[in-house]
């Protein structure tokens, strides 16, 4: 930009100019500031067309049937990966990872019992909102998992016989060591990823694995094919660089919230890439985990290990397992964070549960032993009152109750304190409530 | 700032000047401002002054902006904060308990008292939301509108600077006030790290373990990415000081923006929007103390401070070059 040309325009805008120059001027005035418009334009532009370009070229694959691509994910042995994965989850609930931040610090200045770094605390969060992973294996004694927070990192890293869990944030690390650390297979899945069917993670300490990969989100998908189950191979895409194929698994009943379930598995390991679970009623996905980056040589060998920084606070899993039954005995401290984790899988241990249906409409159904809620006299427990905010009232012929809906599983629960929950519309737990009859 | 004081740095501020621009004005542009003002219309003229005559107009406005009250009490501040962090955590810590241990606080608190090098992260983590874009904006509001405050601005201009010209210089001398307050708030840290905390090995907050050498490397890394992160609010706080012949009034509205933005970026439903404001990926700094960096919200966080640079930077121009500057 010449200085001296600008000053000249300037000049000409003057009002010693004459009546032409003036107009000129103006003109010339306003010319100027499309230079700043042109450049938003530019980086509107770019910022949108580029994914849209970047996403467009599908690759160009040999043919394959669902049969053969459900078998190449099976026998896909990824030994070795480094890569970035990123999980969104949105499941309709309301946000209440802030209450759930403030009450649990507030469980931590009562005293030093649990850890920050305790992956049961912090496992969790990955089911909600929008999180960035890192995870590197090598081999089945090396891995890592790392939770990317602002500012912070979470990392659970299993060497050999160390389980190490550190939170950057408060600076505490929590330790498991030999068969306690086989035992946390279940949470080291993540990182495990291109092994099959790792150990069943049934340790106290650990909460069975929050699936986070794209690799274990496909695992529980497969596990529900059935021929209630449409399996197609949906064409090709690109993700994180790479060519894959695309397999689109979508429930043929009525009545279910699941939409679809694709998946991108990688053309060349078989390894999935990219999970993505729709909802019935449309809209944004419920879970779309995938990689961003994925590279598939053997991670640098600092990357697992690990020395607990000076002044970090180490929490053994062993003291902790050992003050967390003292508590037991005591009867002091419920287990409630472990019973929160263990969470639907409790459901299991039910008395009384039973399945109606089948396959993905399945509903499950059981007694919770107690009044219904809405059978709480109004003016008694706030509990009652906010929880019924939450939910609908529906009534038919088994009676009265409550549905609880998120955009994936709705919750019946009938006012004489029966419950009936699944992945299935509001419409069909009713029709199971009154079929149950 | 009193009146008269305000009245004498001026007076002080146009003899500076004036002093600096005349030495440079005898030997490079005799008799050529008159034909400048009834200058040919096409534009062309028969010198143009040489590059240098941009160097020695920027080290007048470096030693000018520098030399002043204003911006030495604005660096004072920024030095006293981590002097401020690492006395609170070396009191609080004298007993050997921990110091933000759930995790509150500004971010990297917890490994201060282990490794003094972390108290350069605490206090550029916890003056980088507010402390140093304040007196960024400062500076970048006074820049025109100030100078046109004090009625130094025509004299600016009729010495053969040229708006654009003399623009370019202003944006530089914020930029370079950027990167001094950053560098300021480093040190600062780093002194007062090293002198009331123990240095050594770094653990990243991958859990991985680096030399105190690349701790330090990584450190100067992050000092310079939060100096860059300011240059967007710099380009804005330009623009607006070209709006208005008010000094306060470019910086009340510079560092209202600021604020208002930053609200703006900690509301959910403006999801769609957040990762265009500028303050979005400030923190992002932290990643280059992942092993290995997290580079992607790193290159975006520069990338947008870019497209904000050359936004606000070309409208500065289009309002400064085309605007009647009366006063």
């Amino acid at each position: 930009m010449a200085p001296f040309k600008s000053d000249d325009n300037a000049t000409a805008g003057s009002p010693t100019a004459d009546g032409t120059g003036n107009r000129r001027g103006g003109r010339r005035k306003a010319a100027r500031y499309v230079v700043p418009v042109t450049v938003v334009g530019v980086a509107a532009a770019t910022i949108g067309l580029v994914p849209a370009f970047a996403g467009s070229g599908d690759p160009d694959l040999p043919k394959i049937t669902a049969q053969e691509l459900i078998e190449k994910i099976a026998a896909s042995d990824v030994q070795q990966l480094s890569g970035t994965v990123k999980i969104s989850t949105d499941l309709g609930l309301p946000d209440l990872s802030g209450l759930e931040g403030s009450l649990g610090a507030g469980g931590g200045a009562d005293g030093d019992e649990g850890s920050a770094a305790d992956p049961s605390a912090k496992l969790p969060e990955l089911a909600s909102g929008t999180h960035t992973l890192r995870v590197a294996a090598d081999g089945p004694d090396k891995q890592k998992l790392s939770l990317l927070d602002e500012a912070s990192e979470y990392s659970l890293i299993h060497n050999g016989d160390d389980v190490w869990a550190y939170d950057s944030g408060s600076n505490e690390v929590y330790h498991a060591t030999g068969a306690e650390a086989d035992m946390q297979d279940g949470a080291e899945d993540g990182a495990k990823r291109g092994e099959e069917g790792g150990a069943d993670g049934k340790s106290g300490v650990v909460p069975e694995d929050v699936p986070a990969t794209p690799g274990e989100l496909t695992e529980e998908a497969l596990k529900a094919v059935d021929d209630t189950t449409s399996v197609t191979v949906d064409g090709t895409m690109q993700v994180a660089g790479r060519d894959a194929y695309k397999l689109l698994i979508e429930p043929k009943q009525a009545g279910s919230t699941v939409g679809a379930i694709s998946v991108a598995v990688d053309a060349e390991t078989g390894l999935p890439l990219k999970f993505t679970l729709t909802p019935a009623s449309g809209g944004a996905a419920v879970v779309d985990a995938g990689f961003t980056k994925v590279d598939f040589s053997a991670p640098s060998a600092a990357t697992f290990d690990f020395t607990p920084p000076e002044g970090a606070k180490v929490t053994e899993a062993d003291d902790l397992e050992a003050q967390a039954a003292e508590e037991r005995d005591a009867g002091q401290l419920p287990e409630s964070d472990e019973e929160l984790a263990a969470g639907l899988e409790d459901l299991g241990d039910l008395e009384g549960l039973k399945v109606i249906g089948e396959g993905w409409s399945s509903i499950a159904a059981f007694d919770t032993g107690g009044e219904g809620l809405s059978a709480a006299p109004s003016g008694d427990g706030d509990l009652g009152g906010l929880l019924n905010s939450f939910g609908d009232e529906v009534s038919g012929k088994f009676g009265a109750g409550t549905v609880f809906s998120t955009r994936l599983v709705n919750v019946l629960i009938t006012d004489d304190g029966k419950a009936y929950a699944g992945a299935v519309t509001k419409e069909a737990l009713v029709k199971a409530a009154n079929a149950d009859r | 700032m009193s009146r008269a004081e305000r009245a004498q740095s001026t007076g002080q501020r146009t003899d500076q000047r004036t002093d600096q621009r005349t030495d440079q004005r005898t030997d490079q542009r005799t008799g050529e401002q008159a034909g400048r003002r009834t200058g040919p219309a096409d534009g062309t003229y028969a010198r143009t002054p040489s590059p240098l005559w941009t160097f020695g107009l920027l080290r007048s406005e470096l030693v000018t902006t520098f030399r002043r009250w204003r911006t030495l009490a604005l660096l004072a501040v920024l030095a006293a904060v981590p002097v401020l962090v690492g006395v609170a955590v070396k009191i609080e810590t004298s007993d050997g308990s921990a110091v933000g241990g759930d995790g509150e606080g500004p971010a990297f608190i917890a490994q201060i008292t282990n490794n003094g090098l972390f108290l350069v992260l605490t206090a550029l983590a916890a003056t980088l939301p507010f402390f140093l874009p304040m007196a960024v904006g400062v500076i970048a509001g006074d820049a025109i509108a100030g100078e046109a405050n004090a009625g130094t601005l025509r004299y600016l201009l009729v010495a053969p600077a040229g708006r654009a010209r003399l623009l370019i210089v202003k944006g530089a001398t914020t930029i370079v006030f950027c990167l001094v307050a950053t560098v300021v708030v480093a040190v600062s840290a780093l002194v007062v790290g090293a002198l009331l905390f123990p240095l050594g090995e770094v653990t990243t907050i991958s859990g991985t373990r680096i030399g105190l050498a690349e701790g330090l490397a990584r450190a100067l890394l992050i000092a310079l990415v939060v100096a860059a992160s300011l240059i967007g609010l710099a380009a804005l706080g330009l623009f607006v000081s070209t709006l208005t012949n008010s000094g306060i009034a470019a910086m009340a509205t510079t560092v209202g923006l600021l604020i208002t933005v930053q609200i703006l970026d900690q509301i959910p439903q403006l999801d769609a929007l957040r990762p265009y404001f500028f303050p979005h990926y400030w923190l992002s700094f932290a990643d280059l103390l992942r092993d290995p960096v997290h580079w992607d919200d790193l290159l975006r966080n520069l990338g947008l401070q870019g497209v904000y640079a050359a936004v606000f930077g070309s409208a500065a121009w289009a309002r400064f070059t085309t605007r009647d500057v009366t006063v």
